[in-house]
């Protein structure tokens, strides 16, 4: 059995920790590495009955996710110092507002840049805000900068000069040139109160983000673990509201995420064992596609299917850009290499 | 992936593979007296690969990834195999191990109290305790130190030492042959040679000592000790160290302890003769 | 210009420890080391867990500390506390 399909018959439960030789931990060690889920892995196993040296790798990991999980959430904390006195408001996105909540899936997540979603027409007045607070550009390229300020859902990343961490601020959770564009104003005004204070997306809002940002908008790097906080935020969304999975439907309607949010219950059904009620369970031949694109990993981590991950990455500008547009991008970006 | 070899360094337990047999092979020889346990799973891995397929055969070059990459790093000929490996493993320690706190240092132990050496690349501390390691001390390590933030006590990580330069020479006129690697002229960081631990320093590996001073070695100028306040040694270690900002408060508690407890010196010295001579000078004095 | 006033942090958020000339600040929140220098952690002591403009804290530093010599007090704080508002160490009430 291949080290990825292990990793994920581990993470879903199927395959018990005991049960594995002490050399195939290296293999599932290497895939989670590469797919930044040690942590999540070393949480999820937690208690199970380990080779010692394991035990004692899962122990830092856990250890290490704490620390960093604190010092992302303190640049929320900055950026709320530094927006609140002038009255922007903003909802906390991905790993931030996983951890803010208190979600299972915060559990060992990594967490990169701080991301968080303002009104467009708040986007000039904190941008303000943030430079005056001590962020700055990255250095970054004409071109770059153009093309995050014309058709990206971003600002270009503002990173802080003491404290190096970046933090992107969207006013809309898909690029403006993007087939689709969900309702960025829907998405602040039924934002919730986080148990940590921080405003983030609704439940079912926050699901369908998750899904755009895995299926519609990315080319599926970090796939397996953006697919994970899907398979999990789902399950508990739905432990504590019955009628979650149908909110979940109408928010995809209206933002134009139908397809990615039913495709990501689909493949979190296929590799996490997720349960889905009726009406979700349709058959969609594409999505083998995806799911060998997610476990394209050998047991030394590498990506094994080059050809595939070129096809989700032409792919994901497709989404991004109008035909003509994406071959004057690829151009550009091409002649830089 | 093909080639590939296991290796325990100190608490760390690498796997490392490669698309060529001959760095593989040439890590086979330095190690060969480090101790064995092929059922263990891997902590770190380390990978030695070509960019392209042809790229094994044709003007073969080796980049180094693993668990941790840098993006921009220059892959090395693959005479320089062997190189390629060691800045694999150095990088997969610096970026990925939590347990201990880790400084970029040498270190010696001598009674299970540890004479710590804190400095740039060029300070001579890697040279220092080679020296010191083929005396009456135990080398402990020429790269990183471990702090155990639990218990403040030094850990060896005793990979096989780096010798550069005109350190090659001198170590050299000290030791069996059979304990030096193959000399690799004209690498980015100059000449190197691997010297192979005294084999008590290897079977040691695992025992901890007290740190008990701590030093910052320049090396060039004219003889000098001067006293460092825990402040100083502080923010040089904080800057030592890959680790202390990912450790959170384990980290600090760690740092504080150490250079409260441990007396600190920069020393300057004109060659290794003075150079240990001022250790020695130094040792006798705050460990009585 | 109102004298703006500034929160502490609350208790426990902060691991003081004096190395020598310095003083090391581990702020639990935040996961960040602050090396600091006098009279950073004087003003820290002083501010306790309480909010403070720099007019107030002056008047409470002059009861523990000789301050002649020093034109304005006031200013001085102001910039002070500034710096450890930009450090995150204490907020804008």
């Amino acid at each position: 059995m291949s080290a990825v399909q292990t990793f994920v018959d581990l993470l879903a439960g199927r395959r018990e920790a005991a049960a594995l030789a002490p050399r195939e931990w290296d293999g599932v060690i290497g895939v989670a590495r590469s797919e930044a889920m040690l942590p999540t892995l070393a949480h999820r196993l937690d208690g199970a009955d380990l080779p010692p040296t394991v035990a004692a790798l899962f122990a830092d990991q856990r250890a290490a996710a704490a620390v960093a999980q604190r010092q992302a959430l303190w640049e929320a904390e900055m950026a709320r110092r530094a927006l609140a006195p002038l009255g922007i408001e903003f909802v906390l996105l991905k790993g931030a507002a996983y951890a803010a909540a208190n979600m299972a899936c915060a559990a060992g997540r990594q967490i990169g840049d701080l991301d968080i979603l303002v009104l467009a027409s708040d986007i000039r007045r904190a941008e303000n805000a943030l430079l005056n607070a001590g962020w700055e550009w990255v250095k970054s390229d004409p071109y770059d900068d153009f093309y995050y300020r014309e058709h990206m859902h971003e600002l270009p990343p503002l990173i802080h000069k003491s404290r190096d961490r970046m933090i992107d601020v969207h006013h809309t959770i898909l690029p403006r040139t993007h087939r689709i564009t969900p309702d960025a104003l829907a998405l602040v005004s039924d934002a919730v109160t986080s148990a940590g204070g921080f405003a983030v997306l609704n439940p079912a809002d926050m699901t369908c983000h998750c899904a755009a940002h895995m299926l519609a908008d990315g080319d599926l790097q970090g796939g397996l673990r953006n697919l994970w906080d899907f398979n999990l935020m789902t399950r508990d969304f739905a432990a504590a509201d019955p009628r979650f999975w149908e909110q979940l439907d109408v928010r995809a309607r209206l933002h134009g995420l139908r397809d990615a949010v039913q495709r990501a219950a689909r493949m979190s059904r296929d590799l996490y064992g997720a349960v889905l009620p009726a009406g979700w369970n349709g058959p969609e031949t594409t999505d083998r596609w995806f799911r060998q694109r997610l476990v394209a990993r050998d047991d030394w981590g590498r990506v094994t299917r080059p050809l595939l991950e070129q096809a989700f990455y032409i792919r994901s500008h497709w989404l991004r850009m109008p035909p003509t547009m994406l071959a004057q991008h690829l151009w550009t970006k091409w002649r830089k290499r | 992936m093909r080639h590939n070899i296991r290796i325990a360094v100190g608490p760390v337990q690498f796997r490392i593979g490669s698309d060529w047999a001959e760095p593989i092979s040439a890590l086979e020889q330095l190690y060969a007296g480090y101790p064995q346990d092929d059922a263990r799973p891997a902590d770190a891995t380390v990978r030695l690969f070509a960019a392209r397929p042809w790229r094994r055969w044709v003007r073969p070059s080796v980049h180094i990834g693993g668990d941790f990459v840098v993006p921009d790093a220059l892959p090395l000929p693959l005479s320089m195999g062997l190189l390629a490996a060691e800045m694999g493993m150095n990088l997969q320690v610096a970026l990925g191990w939590r347990r201990h706190m880790l400084l970029h240092a040498s270190a010696v132990a001598r009674d299970d109290r540890a004479l710590i050496m804190s400095g740039e690349s060029g300070s001579g501390k890697s040279t220092l305790a080679a020296l010191l390691g083929e005396g009456d001390w135990r080398l402990m390590g020429d790269e990183f130190t471990l702090i155990d933030p639990a218990s403040g006590d030094a850990l060896a990580f005793p990979r096989a030492v780096s010798l550069k330069n005109e350190a090659i020479a001198a170590v050299a006129a000290q030791v069996d042959a059979a304990r030096l690697g193959p000399l690799m002229a004209g690498t980015p960081k100059g000449d190197i040679r691997h010297l192979i631990p005294r084999a008590d320093a290897i079977a040691d590996m695992h025992e901890p000592a007290r740190p008990t001073l701590l030093l910052f070695p320049r090396f060039g100028g004219a003889a000098a000790i001067e006293p460092m306040g825990e402040g100083e040694a502080f923010v040089r270690l904080t800057e030592a160290s890959t680790n202390y900002v990912a450790l959170g408060e384990a980290g600090f508690a760690a740092l504080t302890r150490l250079v409260r407890e441990t007396p600190a010196f920069g020393v300057s010295y004109p060659d290794s003769a003075t150079g240990i001579a001022l250790v020695e000078q130094l040792w006798a004095e705050v460990a009585k | 210009m109102p004298d703006p006033a500034f929160r502490a942090a609350p208790p426990d958020a902060l691991r003081i420890e004096p190395l020598g000339e310095l003083t090391a600040i581990f702020d639990r929140r935040s996961m960040q080391t602050h090396l600091v220098v006098s009279p950073m952690p004087e003003i820290l002591a002083a501010m306790g867990a309480d909010d403070w403009d720099a007019a107030t804290l002056a008047k409470r530093l002059a009861e523990s500390f000789d301050f002649d010599g020093v034109d304005d007090v006031r200013t001085i704080l102001a910039e002070r506390l500034s710096e450890l508002a930009a450090m995150g160490l204490v907020a804008h009430a």
